[in-house]
């Protein structure tokens, strides 16, 4: 569960309790330093117990995250969190389980287990900190850099198709798929929704590495800018953006969506309006990207669904119910047995 | 010899009844199942094997399949078979040679005759002997191996239109041509079960249990036992064969027993461990020939408390099972060779974050996909030394199929008391091959300790035990929280540490702590002479080979023992001091020589190898041979031998003649 039950908190915890004694050793003015804050914040505004919670991650800047979190914690191998994650919640799906992750990490080494445990609906959470660069290694780019792109291993320009991490989340079906900046102020409000799903919750989080890939998401984020190239969703609500908020995203005529200018016999009924419930438009909204058009921020998906560990002990219990649970000779003795006489 | 080995008392004809039908008494007898692979010769085979185990017998089994699941139908490469050895005496092997085979067509004939004795029984399908089947199994337009005296002079040859017979005795059921076709694998087993004169009781009831009530198909169950009897009376009725054989009961000790193949054992060890130790089984994999069974075994057993979880890939599955044991919960992944490559890197993990895991490899016949059918021994190597870093983890092997169940107890025993992950290797042949298993009473049975620290005041996440062990905090536990991973842990804090004499102090540690496992390691013991001229070492699934093999050289007067290894990391304290007790030490091994190079290594022992790579279990012959070459003083300096050449072809023509009837 992901907001643990059992145990009556005795105090409430800050978010400095969640804070482990270790020395955070990010470079000054990396993006995960927010992302910290905010994930030890929402821990205690949930009520979230230190001995219930589990952070496992893979290998990455981003990795390092379980070192500085007083909780238990599993920094692994290189892609492969999501599969101890599993492992973890199928031996005790009591415990509140999250993941960090890269878009190295993630999605490069470690593709096929995201797919996999989205598809599984493990009730876990996913932050995959995206900085569209490998920092740990030192500036190769990574499966989200852009085409083109010039790094250390692409000096003349990455030829690799970048991939957007929520259309392959919502591919893999996932049950609840978000996205958020590491600086922005509603990151708060996506992780707290992640962390009250039922299911696997996937978030994206833009995140700066500002030694290899300094501005990377600096349209998302400078005050002059953002409110042009980002588009809050909520859900029920239409799709307006804009420093001004008189633009929206509509469908054109052959169903495929465009920005237009509200007023002039354009209004809000015209948009899209955001249905978090519906995988379709959440598939169509990854789908939106700067420059042409702005990229939404919040939940994308939402969508109630069986978690994995809790089908799998269903299933045990089913099972003892229709077979009894046979004491250890018996077990022994069951199927084709016969004996020998003296 | 005929069909069979005979018993010290003569054969003598016994009486048979009106039929003028003699009766022999054998010993022990060897049969061999083969046709297409889906002409249904495991269920043949596996059907006589509890039939015998039923009746008393001391059976060995050695099934033998293709690695695709239909090969072309007719051909050599798509021949399945399924060799059984019963026996009034206790055995351990499937028999060298075969007393008598079944082919159910022209390829599974060329495919195994040659492993038939001379005079051996020849019992073949003749209605698929026809010039289309002659020609997919690859023979010479308008050859037929059955009118070449070449066979005829050296088998006892018996022509049988089985598929005619068959649809004969279904004709009238209203099933398809289709479906009575299938019924003919029935049809032949009929028929060896009146050669070898045993009940059909046991296979009419699996047939009425499985068609007819499991998957509720009663017409298929009928038509399926009106064959098996068909074929039983074409036996009775015509007087084909001049003599029938029977095997007596076999020595064996009062008590409830059941058949097993070495993955079943594998399965039923690791739920008895699961409830001797109180911890929920978590079987983490992904499916692999020939280690798939266990999957299949254990997702039955969800009533047992046990989970599995079939992952998306090999690294998936170890990685679950390391999460399984973070969170406490008893983890086990299995696999085979090339699957163990794959998760390499994770049970490096493992060892570094010192987490309790088992891992079996029921190995095959490698490099890379190699032979994924076959056995081999070939990942002790990669087994002891296969990961980046030195990386130390516990192995064991199993000897047998029954022995898997003890072995899978060991393993988790050994995993939780020492946190460290065991390496379990199996193999292929003794995966699929099964034997009689006396079931053990659940009180024989010691319990598996396991304890969680709760103390925050006093626990650190890398302070160890008298065994080295660290503690298993598991998640949960108040005021226990703590970080571990695959970066070097600071001694005792387990905190991440780039300190050289650290990194130097923590690798001896690991090291240090699997050593220490040898406190939990029986010492060696041979079986015969204490001393001698020659000591034969054995790891796996050879033991039934060498151990028969070094007895009839030692009937013969022979000064050999025979020492077989189940722990092979760390190896027994006493081992050095009994080699040098022997004069010479030979090591038979399904590889090219990877326990010889461990022990020459680590005990500078002159040991000599016979080294195997068939993808097929040792014969008794080939061990003994080797055993005799080197007693004889003419093996030389080689460090290796392969095995001889099957001899048949060199050896004479059967005195008996027989053209079948």
């Amino acid at each position: 569960m992901s907001t643990p039950n059992t145990t009556v908190p005795l105090t409430t915890l800050t978010p400095k309790d969640f804070s482990s004694d270790q020395d955070v050793r990010w470079c000054p003015g990396c993006g995960d330093y927010a992302i910290l804050n905010q994930v030890r914040r929402v821990l205690a505004a949930l009520g979230s117990r230190r001995e219930k919670t589990v952070f496992v991650s893979g290998i990455g800047c981003s990795s390092r995250f379980p070192y500085y979190m007083n909780t238990y914690g599993f920094h692994s191998i290189h892609g492969r969190a999501p599969a101890i994650a599993s492992g973890v919640k199928i031996a005790n799906p009591e415990l509140d389980v999250w993941i960090v992750t890269g878009d190295g990490d993630g999605l490069s080494i470690g593709g096929n287990h995201l797919l996999h445990i989205l598809r599984r609906n493990v009730n876990v959470n996913i932050l995959l900190f995206n900085n569209r660069i490998y920092g740990l290694t030192k500036g190769q780019y990574s499966p989200t850099s852009e085409e083109g792109k010039k790094t250390k291993s692409s000096p003349m320009g990455a030829i690799d198709i970048p991939i957007t991490p929520l259309s392959i989340a919502l591919a893999a079906e996932a049950s609840f798929v978000a996205r958020a900046i590491d600086v922005d102020k509603n990151l708060a409000d996506v992780l707290q929704a992640a962390a009250q799903h039922r299911g696997t919750s996937f978030v994206e989080i833009y995140q700066d590495c500002n030694i290899f890939n300094h501005f990377a998401f600096q349209y998302a984020t400078d005050k002059a800018t953002k409110d042009e190239h980002v588009i809050y969703l909520e859900h029920g609500k239409p799709l307006v953006f804009g420093k001004n908020r008189d633009k929206g995203i509509r469908l054109d005529g052959s169903h495929k969506p465009e920005v237009v200018q509200l007023g002039k016999g354009v209004t809000e009924d015209d948009l899209i309006f955001h249905d978090q419930n519906d995988e379709n438009l959440a598939f169509l909204l990854s789908r939106l990207s700067y420059p042409q058009f702005p990229e939404p921020m919040g939940v994308f998906y939402k969508a109630e669904d069986d978690c994995y560990e809790d089908l799998l002990d269903g299933q045990v219990r089913q099972a003892v119910a229709a077979k009894g649970s046979p004491d250890l000779d018996a077990f022994l003795r069951s199927g084709e047995t016969y004996t020998v006489g003296a | 010899m005929v069909a069979g080995t005979p018993t010290n008392a003569a054969s003598q004809p016994a009486a048979a009844g009106a039929s003028h039908t003699q009766r022999v008494e054998l010993a022990s007898a060897v049969i061999r199942f083969a046709g297409d692979s889906g002409d249904g010769m495991q269920l043949a085979g596996s059907q006589f094997t509890d039939t015998s185990a039923i009746a008393g017998n001391d059976v060995a089994t050695l099934p033998d399949f293709p690695a695709e699941i239909r090969a072309p139908a007719g051909t050599v490469p798509g021949v399945s078979g399924f060799q059984i050895n019963f026996s009034s005496q206790d055995i351990h092997t499937p028999g060298d040679e075969v007393n008598a085979l079944i082919a159910m067509n022209p390829a599974a004939f060329k495919a195994h005759i040659q492993d038939v004795q001379n005079g051996g029984v020849v019992v073949v399908n003749d209605s698929e002997f026809d010039k289309v089947n002659l020609r997919k199994a690859g023979y010479p337009e308008g050859y037929n191996p059955l009118d070449d005296s070449k066979y005829q002079d050296r088998y006892k040859i018996y022509r049988v239109p089985i598929s005619r017979l068959n649809d004969e005795s279904l004709a009238g059921s209203g099933m398809t041509a289709k479906d009575t076709g299938r019924c003919k694998n029935m049809w032949a087993l009929g028929l060896i079960y009146f050669l070898y004169d045993r009940s059909l009781d046991t296979t009419i009831k699996y047939l009425d249990d499985y068609f007819g009530k499991k998957k509720k198909l009663p017409q298929v169950a009928e038509a399926n036992i009106k064959a098996l009897k068909a074929g039983y009376y074409f036996g009775e009725t015509a007087e084909i064969f001049p003599v029938r054989y029977h095997v007596g009961r076999a020595p064996v000790s009062p008590g409830t027993y059941r058949k097993v193949t070495g993955n079943e054992a594998t399965a039923m060890g690791l739920v008895t461990a699961s409830k001797l130790s109180g911890k929920t089984l978590i079987y983490c994999t992904y499916p692999i020939t020939p280690a798939s069974d266990i999957l299949h075994d254990l997702a039955t057993m969800r009533h047992m408390g046990v989970k599995t979880f079939q992952a998306e890939d090999e690294i998936a599955a170890v990685c679950a099972a390391i999460g399984v044991a973070f969170a406490g919960q008893l983890a086990v992944t299995g696999t085979s060779g090339p699957g163990l490559a794959l998760k390499s890197e994770a049970i490096g993990l493992a060892v570094m974050t010192e987490l309790p895991l088992v891992v079996i490899d029921v190995q095959r016949g490698g490099p890379s996909t190699g032979l994924p059918t076959k056995t081999e021994q070939s990942d002790l190597l990669q087994a002891m030394f296969g990961r980046n870093g030195d990386c130390p983890v516990i192995v064991l092997a199993a000897q047998s199929p029954a022995d898997c169940f003890n072995a899978a107890i060991e393993a988790v025993r050994l995993a939780f008391k020492h946190m460290a992950p065991v390496l379990l290797l199996t193999d292929g042949y003794i995966a699929n091959g099964s034997e009689p298993w006396k079931v053990p009473d659940a009180s024989s049975f010691e319990k598996i300790p396991v304890s969680h620290p709760t103390d925050a005041a006093s626990f650190k996440p890398y302070q160890r035990d008298e065994h080295l062990a660290r503690p298993w905090a598991i998640p949960g536990t108040p005021g226990l929280e703590h970080r571990i991973g695959g970066l070097e842990k600071a001694d005792i804090t387990g905190a991440v540490s780039y300190d050289p004499a650290n990194h130097h102090r923590m690798t001896e540690l690991r090291a240090a702590k699997i050593v220490k496992v040898v406190d939990d390691v029986p010492p060696a013991q041979v079986y015969g002479p204490e001393q001698g001229d020659l000591l034969v070492v054995g790891w796996g699934g050879t033991y039934g080979s060498i151990r028969t093999a070094v007895e009839r050289a030692q009937h013969e007067g022979r000064s050999v023992a025979g020492l077989h290894m189940r722990h092979l990391n760390p190896m027994p304290a006493n081992l050095g001091q009994v080699f040098r007790r022997y004069k010479k030490v030979l090591v038979p091994e399904l590889n090219t020589g990877q326990l010889r190079m461990l022990l020459r290594a680590r005990y500078l022992i002159d040991a000599r190898g016979l080294n195997k790579i068939y993808g097929k279990p040792f014969l008794v012959e080939e061990i003994h041979y080797a055993i005799e070459h080197m007693l004889s003083g003419q093996w030389g300096d080689r460090e290796s031998i392969p095995p001889q050449p099957h001899a048949l072809e060199a050896s004479a023509p059967a005195q008996e003649l027989h053209t079948g009837g």
